[in-house]
């Protein structure tokens, strides 16, 4: 046994990192701002942390990654293996306990989120497998007594030509795991390149078509018990009282608790404890959460978006602008709260001793939620385990700033005294908030004689998804959280006088990110306005847009191509296409939508799709996300809305929480620009343009804007 | 004591009658490849067979299988066409986070095994009913004409 082969012995797994001490570069990295320490120390990242080679040749990549669907369980042993030159076949992944070596490159905690598992590992992760590699080839000339230039790695083996010899890798672990590690690699240049850019099964897909593949929900520990959680049914609102008598009398309930977050009801399985929990009589203090309703929110937020807000950027003189401007024109616009609803509702699995903590979870953000366990259970960060499995869809809600759902599950645990799995049901999960937050927008804006945008004043109105959070010191400048101006205080067009501005109210519904975050409403929101504008000018929407694009930017690659390949202005009667075309987590997507009516309501029949996410570790992947990306922003254009009477979630199910389904499933095109730049965020940038090119396909078949979503319910006769 | 045949073997279980098989399968058996997502039939993850159709197990009651076949996914490899619809599914890769894919796939094949050749409507007709959140629908259709021996 070696440190390469048995990880109880890595010793890297003693972990003093302070949570977010002051190195944090940011979750959020500006397009230009991403400083790569170019040669990373290999110490820094031993491989032994992150490859495990057994005798018989087997190798198992630790990542360091949450896999919900993103297809990261692959794309990161791509990287490794690009440089490790292991026979691919061989290759399996494990999921990565918590350990600062097992951080995010550019931040001190384990976090998967910001479409930046590829960009942020892709030196780290070619850099393991290449240190590994040096340090087999170096075990290997030294038990043949040759020079180690002479020796080279390929498929699992390495090989002395000149002599014949060959050695399978795990013959080596051993040795090779007792060497020095090397100062410095070279990492191969792209064009060396074997196995990045190759399309690549995903290596969890047979796990997950023979019901073996493990999620949170399918943990089952001895002697463990199902709580179901009754909770506040508005947001903030505590327990004033509860008779407990009826839920306890039913078979299989073994006890009723208060627990801060309301009454659970702990039982031999779910379906004891949700009947039981049925039966609980509890009268709630709602608190100032029960004043909340969805349309007098909207009609407060439209009122703010008319006063000065704080300013996220200034150029020129809007005011001015618009004055002197040929025409303007004004709009406003509505999207609501949006939950997650990722298919598998949250749940998580504890067993609490009285000097350790161990828990499963399919979670994003592993070291937040161990040190919200720790200081819940009074332990010590390294006296609680992480034991992430897979996430039945994360979408930003397993990396929750809160450690909501891990930290009810310590103090569940706590208080029934016996391991429990905490399952939230569907209604549970809908009506639990950690929203994307609801916005009001309103735009301004003005164009000269020749039709060209000439003034620009967008306020837009949410809440903070960070304030209060560990995330707000570095994320909120000045009173601006750079999450709710991302898309629009970044908007490319070349405007002389733009303005935009933020109010950031607050109230007791509980927001998050979720995918694409705040790109998930700016980009509805100023593409159909860019649309509106060339309307305006009497202009067609591409040509208008690609004017007015700085003449370098990679917003015009994605545009072009995803047009050509559409057949642009060739339809039948009775169709209309639409675009948009925006760029978030460092990279550009167009779609060109497809529409028609059908009953009066819009069917989208096609997309045409081209991103530019720089280098392409594995198409197929990306090809999936840009597919996801889409449907997950089609099921908020067209149906997503959670609305609030009397503080109350008027959605609580797939009924009335409807995500597109098979029979609306548009045909998707994916097309993708080359590019020799280093690779950036593909799992949400699909996601923000989706919106608008159906809102502006929608405008050139019916001549009507829409400015609220969803649209899907708007009958369109 | 219910008894049914599950994945062709007799099992006997000790619990409530009313108890839908969702839970029985999952809490009882820790047969965890059939999955909770809705509750209400809404989302279809809980797919499973009751004597060869496809049927939402969590709102169906124990007592409902009482002396029939039950199938999960876990018995799926078990027969030639099961083999087929999941060889299906890894050469177009279909799964991303993968939670519904044992509810697609039991659709899917007790769809097959009623039309070998479905046409599309009948395709969407089967999985109109089995919900994904990351979007792999145009890939489950695909899937599915491969193993029915079409185009993809």
């Amino acid at each position: 046994m070696n440190a390469l082969q048995n990880p109880s012995r890595r010793k890297f797994l003693t972990d003093s990192t302070a949570l977010l001490g002051g190195l944090v570069i940011g979750f959020y990295l500006p397009a230009t701002g991403r400083a790569y320490a170019a040669g990373i120390n290999p110490a820094k990242y031993p491989p032994d942390a992150f490859i495990h080679i057994a005798p018989n040749d087997e190798i198992t990549i630790v990542v360091n990654k949450s896999e919900m669907g993103q297809g990261v369980y692959t794309s990161l042993p791509m990287l490794i293996n690009e440089e490790l030159e292991a026979d691919w076949s061989r290759i399996g992944v494990e999921s990565a306990p918590v350990a600062a070596v097992y951080n995010h490159t550019h931040m001190p905690m384990q976090l998967t989120g910001g479409s930046s598992s590829v960009s942020s590992s892709w030196e780290q992760m070619r850099q393991v497998g290449a240190v590994a590699r040096v340090l087999l080839i170096r075990a290997a000339a030294a038990e043949w007594g040759v020079p180690e230039g002479e020796c080279h790695a390929e498929n699992g083996q390495v090989i002395h030509a000149k002599s014949g010899k060959r050695s399978g890798y795990g013959k080596l672990a051993d040795a090779a795991a007792k060497l020095p590690l090397p100062e410095k690699v070279e990492l191969k240049q792209p064009k060396d390149f074997k196995l990045i850019g190759k399309p690549t099964r995903r290596l969890d897909t047979p796990a997950k078509i023979n019901g073996s593949a493990k999620f949170g929900l399918d943990v089952y520990l001895p002697g463990m018990l199902t709580v179901l959680v009754a909770r506040s049914p508005v947001f903030g609102g505590k327990v004033k009282r509860y008779d407990a008598e009826d839920a306890r009398k039913l078979p299989g309930v073994h006890g009723v608790y208060q627990v801060p977050t309301g009454i659970a009801v702990a039982a031999d399985g779910f379906w004891p404890a949700k009947t039981a929990r049925d039966l609980l009589q509890i009268e709630w203090d709602e608190g100032e959460g029960a004043a909340l309703s969805t349309p007098d929110m909207f009609a407060g937020y439209l009122e703010l978006a008319k006063q000065p807000g704080l300013v996220a950027r200034h150029d020129g003189d809007a005011e001015k602008g618009m004055k002197a401007a040929h025409r303007t024109v004004s709009a406003e616009y509505e999207v609501p709260y949006l939950a997650h609803a990722a298919m598998e509702p949250l749940n998580v699995v504890v067993d609490l001793k009285p000097d350790r903590c161990a828990i499963w979870t399919g979670t994003q953000a592993q070291t937040m939620d161990r040190a919200a366990a720790a200081r819940i259970a009074g332990l010590k960060p390294e006296q609680v385990e992480i034991h992430t499995t897979f996430l039945g869809g994360g979408f930003g809600r397993r990396a929750n700033p809160r450690s909501d759902f891990v930290s009810e599950a310590v103090q569940v645990a706590m208080a029934v005294g016996k391991p429990v799995k905490v399952v939230w049901t569907r209604e549970d999960d809908m009506q639990g908030g950690n929203y994307r937050p609801m916005w009001a927008d309103r735009i301004e804006a003005g164009i000269d004689k020749d039709g060209k945008p000439v003034a620009w004043k967008h306020t837009i109105v949410g809440q903070s998804i960070v304030e209060g959070t560990a995330f707000a010191s570095f994320m909120i400048h000045g009173g601006i959280d750079a999450t709710s101006v991302e898309g629009a205080a970044t908007l490319p067009y070349l405007i002389p006088n733009l303005e935009v501005e933020l109010h950031s109210p607050k109230n007791a519904v509980p927001v998050q990110w979720w995918r694409s975050v705040g790109h998930s409403h700016t980009a509805f929101v100023v593409e159909t306005m860019m649309d509106e504008l060339a309307h305006l000018a009497g202009r067609d929407p591409v040509a208008y847009r690609l004017d007015v694009l700085p003449s370098a930017s990679r917003y015009r690659g994605v545009l072009q191509l995803a047009v050509e390949k559409s057949g642009w202005g060739k339809l039948p009667a009775g169709r209309a296409q639409g675009v948009a075309v925006h760029q978030s987590f460092d990279s550009f997507v167009a779609h060109v939508v497809e529409v028609s009516l059908v009953d009066d309501r819009i069917r989208v029949h096609r997309v045409v799709s081209a991103v530019d996410c720089g280098m392409v570790v594995n198409p197929d992947g990306v090809r999936q996300q840009i597919e996801s990306a889409i449907v997950y922003g089609l099921s908020a254009a067209l149906h997503g809305e959670i609305t609030l009477e009397k503080g109350r979630v008027m959605q609580s199910n797939f009924n009335d929480y409807p995500p597109l389904r098979f029979s609306e499933m548009p045909k998707i095109d994916v097309h993708i620009v080359e590019s020799s730049k280093e690779p950036s965020g593909i799992g949400e940038p699909g996601t923000p343009p989706i919106a608008p090119a159906v809102a502006n396909a929608v405008f050139a078949l019916t001549g009507k804007r829409l400015r609220r979503m969803p649209f899907g319910k708007e009958n369109l006769a | 004591m219910i008894s049914f045949h599950l994945n062709g073997k007799e099992t006997r279980v000790d619990a409530d009658p009313g108890t839908p098989l969702l839970w029985v399968l999952r809490d009882h058996l820790q047969m965890t490849g059939t999955k909770y997502g809705c509750g209400i039939a809404q989302c279809g993850a809980c797919t499973v067979h009751l004597d060869g159709r496809a049927i939402r197990s969590c709102v169906t009651p124990l007592s409902m299988a009482s002396g029939r076949k039950v199938a999960t996914i876990e018995g799926l490899a078990d027969t030639v066409l099961g083999r087929k619809v999941q060889s299906a599914w890894h050469e177009v890769d279909v799964p991303q986070c993968g939670y519904c894919q044992s509810g697609q796939i039991m659709a899917a094949a007790a769809l097959l095994y009623e039309h070998p050749h479905p046409s599309d409507s009948q395709i969407a007709d089967a999985m109109d009913g089995i919900l994904c959140r990351c979007g792999t629908y145009n890939r489950i259709r695909a899937a599915i004409k491969v193993a029915s021996g079409g185009e993809k």
